[in-house]
């Protein structure tokens, strides 16, 4: 039996959206244990810092591209460049790099 | 207030959208190059806004699979945006105003979920809007640009476009992990774990989704026994 295109849209934006909905309109009040506030610190930090890694440098269709992508974005980011500036670095990097990669 | 907010939220989402550009142009180039219709392709982004979520999606469609299996696989996925939004339910400020969380909900994705939780202090949910009033449409069109044009664009550029959104996320952790010997820890820990999941037999079959939610599990519930943060100063650090 063929299943209706949109009712398999229906399903995943449903689940997807309930995810994301509940822990939001669950949890209104402040917490206040002190390892959950410390531990609600941090997650922002390691979430981030797993998807970034090692998957910044698999991104590009080259793994070298994408390497020096990485240390160039980590380089904008450490002198405190701006979320835009950083992001354009890194692209133009992953470019710049894949078009000298092609010449050789 | 609400108008700065907003207008920060836009510039910010500037870079997330051309992130979500190449990867959307991938993802409606092969749903419709699959059989899915352009604007049912269309509306999967406009009403998911996830990307390893509708890839995964993608597959069970095209495959002609049953309707548990698909609501399982977005569960198994996306249920790291739980934790997401665990964590902003307590940073948002919504003024009292519950509607403001179902709205914010919705575009709780990984990168507005990363700028919008790297602000000082309470974010107000217009800082949301306004990334997701550039961040949405990015998504949008570079599904229906990419389900139309297909192959036309050349591959150079949609393959730079990919590292845009992990720019930006190092933009965001490296500045306080340089000036905080705890977040640098939380980091470099973070991107090793993550690098063993990748890399490490029998554990790089476990999905992507699930190896941020044992990274995020593990490394701040560690980082929070050994480095407990002090009153106020999590607002302070935020920045």
């Amino acid at each position: 039996m063929q299943i209706n295109i949109y009712l398999y849209i229906l399903v995943m934006a449903g689940v997807t959206y309930l995810i994301r909905m509940l822990p939001l309109v669950a949890i209104r009040k402040e917490i206040t244990n002190r390892f959950v506030k410390s531990f609600l610190y941090y997650v922002p930090y390691a979430c981030l810092s797993a998807m970034t890694f090692p998957a910044m440098m698999l991104a590009p269709d080259s793994k070298i591209a994408g390497v020096v992508a990485l240390f160039v974005g980590f380089l904008a980011a450490f002198k405190g460049k701006s979320l835009i500036t950083v992001a354009l670095c890194s692209c133009a990097t992953v470019f710049v790099v894949e078009r000298l990669l092609a010449l050789l | 207030m609400k108008r700065k907010n907003f207008m920060q939220g836009m510039k910010d989402g500037i870079p997330i959208a051309l992130g979500y550009f190449a990867v959307s142009f991938t993802f409606g180039m092969m749903a419709v190059s699959g059989g899915v219709g352009l604007w049912p392709t269309v509306l999967i982004s406009l009403t998911n806004l996830t990307s390893a979520g509708q890839f995964a999606g993608l597959d069970i469609i095209l495959a002609g699979g049953s309707l548990w299996e698909i609501a399982l696989t977005q569960l198994v996925i996306n249920l790291r945006y739980s934790l997401m939004s665990f964590s902003m339910s307590q940073k948002i400020a919504d003024g009292g105003r519950i509607i403001h969380r179902f709205f914010v909900a919705f575009g709780m994705t990984d990168e507005i979920y990363g700028i919008s939780a790297s602000r000082e202090g309470k974010v107000s949910p217009y800082y949301n809007y306004g990334a997701i009033s550039v961040a949405l449409p990015g998504w949008v069109l570079g599904t229906l640009i990419g389900g139309v044009l297909g192959n036309v664009l050349p591959g150079i550029v949609t393959s730079a476009l990919n590292v845009a959104i992990y720019g930006m996320f190092l933009a965001i952790i490296i500045p306080p992990a340089k000036e905080k010997f705890s977040v640098r820890m939380v980091v470099v820990a973070s991107m090793i774990l993550a690098a063993i999941f990748h890399y490490a037999p029998y554990l790089s079959q476990v999905s992507s989704g699930f190896v941020i939610i044992i990274v995020a599990l593990v490394v701040s519930g560690l980082a929070a026994l050994i480095w407990p943060v002090e009153e106020g100063e999590e607002r302070k650090d935020a920045d």
